[in-house]
């Protein structure tokens, strides 16, 4: 490090310089910060949007056309506008060609191993299953952890994950739950990953309640999605 | 900062060919002076992570050293490192807006690893060693080598490693489903194992060039 004593009668004068050059350069950084920022908003908004559409299209199989609901703070379920989007959680109905209500996706968010994972699965109401998901955002160690986004036999659990629902359609039958790879039993149970054990029982835990959560709520108000969909057709 | 840190061309010499090509292979950054470890040991574990880190470093490699070359002569030098760090921060932020912009799947399997490039030491050594006291055309050759040095050491590193870990290139399969793919190649260790033995090989190829040319 130099350890030069700079002259009184300068010190003013290169404080002054000092000033100039940080205040410039931090100047000229904002402004192309700004300018990207502005330049690619509506372009990463475009592929966020696209991104979650491709996604429920992932999680659930063979449906058309979606349509997002509000949850509201009372527990029930509206169409969602522009004007209340922002309001509660989004769920998203999907629907097949014929116009059929196919399931609900929802979104879902747990700790990880390294961070919050969010997901989003699938729910078919006539099977009373998960039938697919997909990991939205996870920050898991690559190459061990974000197997929970790629691994083919761990995807296996969720083509009919059992949330059947007890029969007064007030809570599931039995809780959704990760196990150890290769000790999955009952259609219920998520087989985990080895290797991956954290992430992969986060996965199987955030659902277990998520689903306890949101499953007795959707099934018991199903026929909203439903007569949303045909007055939309007609 | 002593005069040590000075390049080892002078700086009145015009643009040459050297510039370039001294980072792809004499003294590449990886390999030879073994500068910003943090990333290529975490994000080399699959060719393409290594490909697209390597890629996004390049670039800010590049921009950073073009604008503190430009701005040489009017960044005092008590704030130079701040200044530096400032430039690079911006072109950080602006690479990982980027990314988001051309694929949402590429920034997820990124992660943290983009907002990281901040602290990799190779930009902040290019950018006091060179861009500060070369012309803009020189820090640009200087950047390109250095950038296409270090994505090629990274992509080295991350190929090795999946082909080995994952029994895969590039995401491909490579060898036949019964491999038993080496766990600890994917892992930190991994990493460190593979790098020291690129490292041995080069350093014997150097000193096998430097014996048969004496």
């Amino acid at each position: 490090m130099s350890s030069t004593i700079t002259k009184p009668t300068s010190s003013s004068a290169s404080g002054q310089k000092m000033l100039q050059a940080m205040v410039g350069i931090g100047m000229i950084c904002a402004l192309l910060i700004v300018l990207t920022y502005e330049g690619t908003r509506d372009r990463i908004e475009k592929n966020r949007a696209e991104a979650l559409e491709q996604a429920i299209f992932k999680v659930l199989p063979g449906i058309t056309r979606t349509a997002p609901y509000l949850a509201t703070a009372e527990g029930k379920f509206l169409p969602a506008t522009a004007d209340n989007a922002k309001e509660g959680k989004l769920v998203y109905a999907g629907y097949n060609a014929e116009g059929d209500l196919a399931g609900i996706a929802l979104t879902a968010s747990g700790q990880g191993y390294a961070d919050i994972i969010r997901v989003l699965y699938g729910y078919d109401p006539a099977q009373q299953a998960i039938v697919g998901l997909y990991v939205l955002e996870s920050k898991e160690t690559p190459g061990l952890g974000d197997k929970i986004e790629k691994d083919l036999a761990f995807m296996e659990n969720f083509r009919a994950l059992d949330v059947t629902l007890e029969d007064d359609l007030t809570q599931l039958k039995n809780r959704v739950v990760p196990v150890k790879h290769g000790n999955k039993e009952h259609p219920w149970e998520i087989d985990g990953i080895t290797g991956a054990t954290i992430s992969s029982r986060a996965i199987g835990d955030l659902l277990g309640a998520s689903t306890e959560q949101w499953i007795p709520q959707i099934h018991q108000q199903v026929e909203v999605f439903e007569t949303s969909s045909t007055e939309k057709n007609e | 900062m002593s005069k040590q840190d000075q390049p080892t061309t002078s700086a009145t010499v015009p643009p040459t060919t050297d510039e370039f090509i001294k980072g792809l292979w004499r003294d590449n950054p990886v390999f030879v002076q073994v500068l910003g470890m943090c990333p290529v040991l975490a994000v080399s574990n699959t060719a393409v992570n290594a490909l697209a880190m390597g890629l996004a470093t390049a670039f800010v490699l590049l921009m950073s050293n073009v604008l503190v070359s430009a701005l040489r002569n009017f960044i005092p030098k008590q704030v130079r490192i701040a200044s530096y760090i400032l430039i690079i921060a911006t072109f950080v932020t602006i690479t990982d807006y980027a990314i988001q912009a051309i694929s949402v799947d590429l920034h997820k399997s990124l992660g943290a690893f983009i907002s990281l490039i901040v602290v990799n030491c190779l930009i902040l050594s290019r950018a006091e060693a060179f861009a500060a006291k070369n012309t803009i055309g020189r820090s640009v050759l200087d950047a390109l080598g250095m950038g296409l040095g270090f994505t090629f050491a990274l992509l080295c590193l991350g190929a090795i490693r999946e082909l080995m870990g994952n029994g895969s290139l590039f995401g491909l399969a490579v060898f036949p489903a019964n491999f038993q793919s080496w766990i600890v190649m994917i892992l930190p260790a991994g990493g460190f194992f593979t790098l020291a033995l690129l490292l041995l090989g080069i350093n014997a190829l150097q000193q096998r060039q430097k014996q048969t040319q004496s």
